[in-house]
Formats: C-alpha cells, sequence, structure tokens
C-alpha cells in the first residue's frame, strides 16, 4: 500500500501527456484523480499504522540490505500535509492554468512533484531520499519557470543554481556518510553512528547537510532565492513551493537526517534556534516594505518557517510539537494566501497592493477568505496560527530562551501588522476607476479558497484533539531520536 | 589521500566557478564540474588497488574486491546530473532569448 503513494502520481505524470494526446480535457481528469486519491490514502494512512510503524521492502529485499520505505507518526503528517494541499491546488489550478499555455505540460510536472515529495516523507532509505529530492526539485524548477517570461527565467535559473548547489553538497554528505559506515539505510547509519563515538566525520557531514537542506528551506543566510522564486511561479504552484515544498525537502529532511540518524546534540540545536530566530525576525522585517502581494508573502515564508526551526531546535517536547504544529498550519494558510494573490491576479492583472483596492465589494469570497488567513498568519484567536504561536512562545519560555521567546511575540507583532496593510491597500481601502470592470474568481478557484479557509478555522477550533491524534505521534517519532533505528531494523 | 585532496580541489572549483563567475554559461560548467567531482569521489569510495569484479564463484573466494554499490549509485547521479543540466541550458537560451546576453550584471529585473 505504502508504494502507491509514489506510483500514482508518477504514473499519472506519465499518462497525463498520453491521454490529452487522445483526448484533450481528460488530463485534467486524470490529475483531479491523482490528487484526491492521494488525499485519501494519506488520511486512511492515520489507521495504518496506529502509533507504531509499518515498513514496505521495495522488491521484498529485507531492511539493511533492500531499499524500504517507512511509515511512522511524522511521514504520516507530512503525507497529509503534501496532499492536502496538493489536491487543493490541482483543483485551484483546472481554473487558474487556464491562462497559460500546454497545460497538460502542467499537469505532468505537478503530478511529478507530488511523487517526488511523497517519495521523501516515505523513503527510507538515504540515496533513495536524495533521488526522491531532485525529482522534487526539478519538477519545481521547471514550474517555476512555467509562465517563462523574463522575470520567471530569470528567478528560475537562481533557484537552479542555488538548489543543485544544496543538492551537491547533500550528495556529497552522503558519500562521505556512505564511506565512514558502508550503509545507506537510515535506520542502519543510525545504529552504526549511534554505536560509535561521534568522529569529526559525522560533525563535518552534519555541517554539510545544515548547509544543504538550510538552502533548500531557505533560512536566513541561505534565503537568496525564494523571494524571487516563490512570486515567480502560477499561483498553485507558489501555494505548494510556499506550503509543502520547502517543508518536505528542507524541514522534514533536515529534521530526520538530524534527530532520527544523526542524533541531536546541543551544538547543534543552539545553531537551529539561532538560525530561526534570525530567519524569522529578518524575514518578517523585509516582508513589510513590500509592494507586491506575492513577494510579501514569500518573505513571511521565511519567517514563518524560521519560528518552524527555532520552535524544533528548542528541543522539547511541547517545542517539538508547536513546530510541528505550525509547520501544519503555515502550510493551511500560506497556501490559502498564494491562492487568493492568485486570483487577485487572476481578475485585476496586477500584484501590486498599491494599484488594487475595494476588492472586498467585487470578489467578496476571496476577500473573506483572505482574511481568515491574515488572521490565522498574524496568531488572532481563535484560527489556527494562535494556537501554534501560543505553544512555541510557550515552549520558548519553559526551555529557558526568553529572547527567543520575546523575539517570537514582537514578530507576531510586526506579521499583523503588515497583513493588516494587505488588507488595507488590498480589499478594504476605496479607490475609483481601475477595478471598475473585476469580477469576482472562476468557481473552482473559490472551492480551493473556501476549503482551506474551513480547514483554517477547523485547525484552530479543535486544536487540542488535532494535537493529541496527529501532532503527537509525529513529535514522538523526533523524541524518540536514533532508536528509531531499533524499530526498523529489528522488526 | 592525494586522489581524494585532487577530488576536493576540483569540487572547490567547480563551486567557485558556479557562484562567482559572471557569465551564466559559465556557471553551468562550473556546475559540471562539481557534480563531477562529487561523481568522482563516490568512485573513489569504492575503489581498491588491484581489486576484482564482485562476481561471486562458487570455486574460490574473493579477498579483494571492488565496492560496486558507489558504481550503481552513481549511474543515477549522472542521470540526474543530466536532467539539471540540460534544465539549466534551456532555461539559459530561453534567457537569452529574452534579454539577448548571458552576462548576470544585466539581467536584474528582480530585486529587493
Amino acid at each position: 500500500m505504502l508504494a502507491l503513494f509514489v506510483i500514482i502520481p508518477l504514473g499519472c505524470a506519465f499518462l497525463v501527456p498520453v491521454v490529452s494526446k487522445i483526448r484533450s480535457g481528460t488530463e485534467r481528469l486524470l490529475a483531479v484523480f491523482c490528487g484526491v486519491s492521494l488525499l485519501w490514502l494519506s488520511l486512511s494512512s492515520f489507521f495504518w499504522f496506529e502509533g507504531g510503524r509499518i515498513i514496505y521492502s521495495v522488491g521484498g529485499w529485507k531492511a539493511p540490505f533492500g531499499i524500504c520505505m517507512v511509515l511512522d507518526g511524522l511521514s504520516a503528517l507530512m503525507l497529509l500535509v503534501v496532499n492536502l494541499i496538493g489536491c487543493t491546488a490541482i483543483i485551484y489550478s483546472l481554473d487558474y492554468i487556464k491562462k497559460y499555455t500546454a497545460p497538460q505540460l502542467y499537469y505532468t510536472l505537478f503530478c511529478l512533484l507530488l511523487a517526488g515529495l511523497n517519495g521523501v516523507v516515505i523513503s527510507g532509505d538515504l540515496f533513495n531520499l536524495f533521488v526522491f529530492l531532485e525529482i522534487t526539485s526539478i519538477a519545481s524548477y521547471a514550474l517555476v519557470a512555467f509562465g517563462a517570461g523574463s522575470e520567471e527565467l530569470e528567478a528560475a535559473f537562481k533557484y537552479l543554481v542555488l538548489g543543485s548547489l544544496a543538492s551537491t553538497l547533500i550528495l556529497l554528505s552522503i558519500g562521505i556518510l556512505y564511506g565512514s559506515v558502508s550503509t545507506l539505510n537510515m535506520a542502519d547509519i543510525a545504529l552504526s553512528l549511534s554505536a560509535s563515538q561521534a568522529s569529526n566525520i559525522t560533525m563535518f557531514c552534519l555541517a554539510l547537510f545544515i548547509m544543504g537542506f538550510g538552502l533548500k528551506v531557505a533560512l536566513v543566510p541561505f534565503h537568496a532565492w525564494l523571494p524571487d522564486a516563490h512570486p515567480a511561479a502560477p499561483a498553485p504552484m507558489s501555494a505548494m513551493l510556499s506550503g509543502v515544498v520547502i517543508k518536505t525537502i528542507g524541514a522534514y529532511a533536515l529534521m530526520r537526517v538530524v534527530f532520527n540518524i544523526i542524533g541531536v546534540n546541543a551544538a547543534v540545536l543552539g545553531i537551529f534556534v539561532w538560525l530561526g530566530i534570525i530567519s524569522m525576525s529578518a524575514g518578517v522585517l523585509l516582508a513589510i516594505g513590500q509592494w507586491d502581494f506575492k513577494r510579501l508573502l514569500a518573505y513571511h515564508s521565511i519567517s514563518q518557517i524560521g519560528y518552524v526551526i527555532f520552535a524544533i531546535g528548542l528541543g522539547t517536547p511541547l517545542g517539538l510539537i508547536g513546530g510541528l504544529f505550525h509547520l501544519f498550519n503555515h502550510s493551511l494558510f500560506k497556501s490559502l494566501l498564494f491562492l487568493n494573490a492568485g486570483a487577485v491576479d487572476y481578475s485585476c492583472e496586477t500584484r501590486q497592493l498599491d494599484k488594487l483596492g475595494g476588492l472586498s465589494r467585487k470578489m467578496p469570497i476571496t476577500a473573506a477568505t483572505s482574511l481568515v488567513a491574515s488572521l490565522s498568519i498574524a496568531g488572532i484567536p481563535p484560527f489556527c496560527g494562535f494556537f501554534s504561536k501560543l505553544l512555541i512562545i510557550i515552549a520558548a519560555f519553559q526551555a529557558g530562551n526568553i529572547i527567543g521567546g520575546f523575539v517570537c511575540v514582537i514578530v507576531g507583532m510586526v506579521t499583523l501588522a503588515s497583513f493588516l496593510k494587505v488588507q488595507k491597500y488590498a480589499f478594504s481601502r476605496k479607490v475609483e476607476g481601475i477595478i471598475g470592470e473585476v469580477k469576482e474568481a472562476p468557481v473552482l478557484m473559490l472551492i480551493a479558497m473556501v476549503f482551506l479557509a474551513g480547514l483554517c478555522v477547523i485547525a484552530g477550533l479543535f486544536s487540542v484533539p488535532l494535537i493529541k491524534n496527529i501532532i503527537s505521534p509525529a513529535a514522538a517519532v523526533l523524541m524518540e531520536g536514533t532508536r528509531y533505528a531499533i524499530g526498523i531494523l529489528g522488526a | 589521500m592525494s586522489l581524494y585532496l585532487l577530488c576536493l580541489i576540483l569540487f572547490l572549483i567547480g563551486i567557485y566557478c558556479l557562484l562567482v563567475k559572471k557569465n551564466l554559461v559559465k556557471k553551468i560548467i562550473g556546475f559540471g564540474i562539481a557534480e563531477y567531482a562529487v561523481n568522482l569521489f563516490f568512485i573513489l569510495l569504492g575503489y581498491r588497488a588491484g581489486g576484482e569484479a564482485p562476481i561471486l564463484d562458487k570455486h574460490e573466494a574473493l579477498t579483494n574486491i571492488v565496492d560496486p554499490l558507489p558504481q550503481a549509485l552513481i549511474l543515477t547521479s549522472i542521470v540526474i546530473g543530466l536532467g539539471v543540466t540540460a534544465l539549466m541550458v534551456a532555461i539559459v537560451l530561453r534567457i537569452y532569448d529574452k534579454y539577448r546576453t548571458f552576462d548576470i550584471n544585466e539581467i536584474k529585473k528582480l530585486k529587493g
């Protein structure tokens, strides 16, 4: 069953151009089938592993020798995030992508992206993780360049250079690790490393991994590509990039490698805390001066992912739960905001906030959903962002990190200020003239936005059962550290 | 050991070229060099002086064999590198169509 997470999107990616040759329009059906079936699978996967983990050995070769796929609490959480946003983005794309040529290529790349993301999440083999990471990266480079305008191409090239540099560093690190422990199975590496003393080689690998994955997450010293690449992509793809891709091939892979394979120590956690603090403050300060709607959101992605990394770096159970819950929430509201920005772009053909205005009357549903998302990201109760930020702040004070806690509070306030700016300029301000012709976005785009807005409210109202049933098992996987190996190899 | 050192130098040359050169085509070449250095590193990991191919034979025990796994990995990595390079070249060609230049200093519509 586990292999279906990769087989379905990969198969669809292959079939989409074939069926669209036979009869145009069928590629849309196939893409929707891909999204919905993956969402259903990822929801049902919570009932499969029941607190433990299930392991699928590819080709029947057992764990240390063959490639295995592993589903545990953390993977299940990430699968849910990936496929929930993926499914919504596909539904949104059905209307949105009409303004581009060659939609069948868009759907092909999108399915390929989903295959890569799901593969990264369930892979139990380090090199296999790298291969899926590259599939994801190549699909996202191509999707950023999809508009093929001069700005898109420039952004895509910047992303491509830095992304491939990151991949090279990760591959080098995998090579060094293989040279020192002679295995590529993640559990087996963890077992060999925990049996021996921490050596300089391991520390060097860790540094390379932090550089490589840090580039993919866009933590602040490595963030230069993100504010160009995320706005340049088509809106549903921006939602995927900000909501899912940086988290899966960046944050998830970093957490998995650092916590479950190499094992944490105080120095690494300190690095995470400081990278997180720098990212969240620098991101939000750069964001507040932006006038391009999507660019502003992209800077906020840096800031919010800073929260996640900061909370993970605290290393306490509450910090991990807060960080993972924020990761989940951020994927909901940031994707929703990018979809809103796409709807505004679709209807008004501009994303400059100072040229927009008065859209709350012309586009009531877009305005309402963007209000929900803005309040969520700013951390206003009862929306979902509030609870995760509260957990992170409590965890920071509990762990004795007073500076971090205060930075979290202040960044939250600045976030609120910058989203008040968005709401004021784009939606509530009264202006004459230019927006007279504006119509509300097409119906499928509205359905996708209302769906995500509903989830933002639900995740806020039902945050306690959500944390208990979905987030806690994921945090428990990280807490058990390198004992992760025993669960896989012992089975 | 000196082989590994040379391999590292090759890798650093590639990274330098990728990050410092202003010409887009030279950046692609730099990426190619860095990629090959990593591939070479993998191959060196599996190399044994005077080693044999690791084919099990019933009659004689193999004592000194070359590790085949890095070679299998490198095949995958080369294919991935091909894909990335092809995408880079395609994007650079389209950039040239739009801007009529390969110089990165003149390609800056995005900033801030």
